[in-house]
């Protein structure tokens, strides 16, 4: 029993379709471990076996006697970050602010995995209001890294990250604004992807920076991913910017080989800032992608220096916007005390956000106000399509873009919380990726500095997820570093 | 641009966070690092170059103009802090 938490999802899925297991059995399986494992983890924020145990049986029960089921996915255990509204259940965002929320209805992204038959093990810390690289800003204290607790699981979504990692969940939903999915999937050693923008729903997915925010499956492999994100993509009329396109099985060319495979690396990604060991495990993968019968070419990047800048005029910009909408009158924190309406708001809201979360609306709004709307907002937008405009040129010349996903492995707790620009700059690989709205994924190649994961990012073309699953799929074939687990887990 | 006390009590005021007088001066400190930071980018040359608002160039769709919804009053209600006779209650605006 204890062996299937190494098991892949296609693999839960014909143990679950042979009825070597139950959904009851798996889901308890799983339970059992959070119970064991998160109190030195803080991955779950939320956890009710009796919600979790009522969905397996359920689930259970749309197994036929032939082992047809109505989904490959259903009875398999996941967690939800806890950006994702899901009825019945607090949904915090990581936020004293909604502490006390429980979600009247589900997002887009939980309804779908649900309707596959998904069972939900509960819900997953991650940095207040996805604003955060190392999980530090969450109201309900820091996730800490399964292969190192000293260490960040990076975030946002670190509690999806550090889950995954330690087996207390197959699989986990997770957003990505400015690298929320790729650099904690990164620091914890799984496999993450952000889809195109627009590929898979926002609705009721806590909004951070709309024009940015994209939720994506996390998991053990590339092969876990494609079949999550089968269940995820897909057209939601409820979302104003959610793409009208065909479906698609992204899991259709996982099998294709890689001979011809054109691989851009770009030069900025490679320079200095990057760690001496990522640089290592990052070329030992090229050299295996070579091995597989793909070819390296160099590309440029040549605005992609400013990614960091640019996203941190407009992700405040939009957040200030968004995050207008906590006021204390419809749902939320209120403070006790006020004298009146402006009081209300301006000390509700100074007592139910964190710092980091405060200081990106008063930016945010800083950017937008008269006089300076100009000078930042618009000049970041315009430079936000140069940085656009170089991935166009590139991919003119390559069918995957490879690189770092984060310049360094997991860090120490506190090693950055004090500057917020040093820790802004552990997304400097991942960023320019959601400024273009372009897929990226994390994948683990290997291992660095105290024996800590080091992730391979690989960025796609627009609608280039099958592609990049496939390159992901190929090189898991023939490497295992995707299967390592932290020994304090067993 | 550097910002000062009133600058960045002005902008509490329009994001509507109350700071208190030493939260002010540390946050004007935070706030001038993050605005020094993203002052490269008035090195760039734009000109002529169209500011793209979003990753993806879509128009908003429309829809039938017929309802789609049902009451859910009830529900939303449930989370809010303080409710009456299905009215959101806030402090006296208008004496």
């Amino acid at each position: 029993m204890n062996g299937l938490i190494n098991s892949s999802l296609r693999q839960l899925s014909a143990a679950l379709a042979a009825k070597k297991v139950s959904a009851v059995e798996l889901a308890t399986l799983f339970l059992d471990r959070i119970e064991k494992h998160n109190p030195a983890l803080n991955a779950f924020i939320t956890t009710d076996r009796e919600k979790t145990l009522a969905q397996a049986r359920n689930a259970d029960q749309k197994v036929g006697a032939d082992g047809t089921a109505i989904s490959p996915l259903c009875g398999i255990p996941l967690g939800h970050k806890d950006i994702f509204c899901t009825q019945g259940w607090r949904t915090s965002c990581g936020s004293k602010m909604l502490a006390n929320f429980v979600s009247p209805y589900d997002a887009n992204v939980v309804a779908k995995l649900a309707a596959a038959g998904m069972v939900t093990l509960g819900k997953l810390n991650m940095d207040e209001f996805a604003m955060g690289s190392s999980n530090e800003t969450s109201y309900f204290g820091p996730v800490k890294n399964p292969w190192d607790v000293s260490r960040v699981p990076g975030g946002s979504s670190g509690g999806s990250a550090a889950a995954i990692a330690a087996r207390l969940t197959p699989a986990a939903t997770g957003t990505d604004t400015g690298g929320s999915i790729r650099q904690p999937a990164a620091l914890c050693g799984l496999t993450g992807l952000k889809p195109t923008y627009g590929v898979v729903s926002r609705y009721g997915m806590i909004a951070f920076a709309s024009s940015l925010d994209q939720g994506g499956p996390m998991a053990k492999s590339a092969e876990d991913c494609a079949l999550l994100l089968n269940a995820m993509a897909g057209f939601d009329p409820r979302d104003s910017t959610s793409l009208e396109r065909p479906a698609e099985d992204y899991s259709r060319d996982l099998e294709q080989p890689l001979a011809g495979l054109k691989i851009g690396l770009p030069q900025e990604f490679f320079g200095e800032g990057m760690d001496a060991d990522v640089r290592a495990a990052v070329d030992a993968a090229l050299a295996e992608y070579r091995k597989l019968g793909a070819t390296t070419v160099d590309v440029k990047l040549p605005n992609s220096g400013l990614s960091v800048p640019a996203y941190y005029v407009i992700a405040p910009a939009e957040a200030s916007s968004n995050l207008s909408r906590f006021d204390g009158v419809r749902y939320g924190y209120r403070a006790p005390q006020y004298d009146d309406l402006t009081e209300m708001y301006s000390r509700s809201r100074a007592q139910g956000f964190g710092a980091e979360v405060k200081r990106r609306i008063l930016i945010g709004t800083y950017v937008l106000s008269h006089g300076y709307y100009d000078a930042y907002y618009l000049k970041a937008q315009k430079i936000r399509r140069l940085i656009a405009a170089d991935f166009v040129e590139a991919f003119k010349q390559c069918d995957v873009i490879m690189g770092p996903t984060s310049p360094s492995v997991a860090f120490a707790f506190g090693a950055k919380s004090a500057d917020p620009v040093q820790m802004y700059l552990s997304d400097i690989y991942t960023i320019s990726t959601n400024l273009a709205g372009l897929p990226g994924m994390s994948l683990p190649c290997g291992f660095g500095a105290n024996n800590m994961p080091v992730g391979l990012q690989i960025i796609g073309n627009w609608f280039g997820e099958a592609k990049m699953l496939n390159v992901a799929h190929q090189y898991q074939k023939a490497t295992d570093w995707h299967t390592r687990m932290p020994e304090g887990m067993k | 641009m550097s910002l000062n006390l009133e600058d960045v009590a002005r902008i509490a005021l329009l994001s509507r966070i109350e700071l208190s007088a030493t939260e002010r001066e540390s946050t004007r400190d935070q706030l001038n690092g993050i605005l020094g930071f993203i002052e490269q980018l008035q090195a760039v040359d734009t000109t002529g170059i169209e500011p793209m608002a979003h990753a993806v160039d879509v128009v908003q769709r429309l829809r039938p103009d017929v309802v789609t919804e049902t009451d859910h009053r009830a529900d939303f209600q449930a989370v809010a802090p303080e409710t009456e006779a299905g009215l959101y209650l806030v402090p006296r605006v208008v004496e």
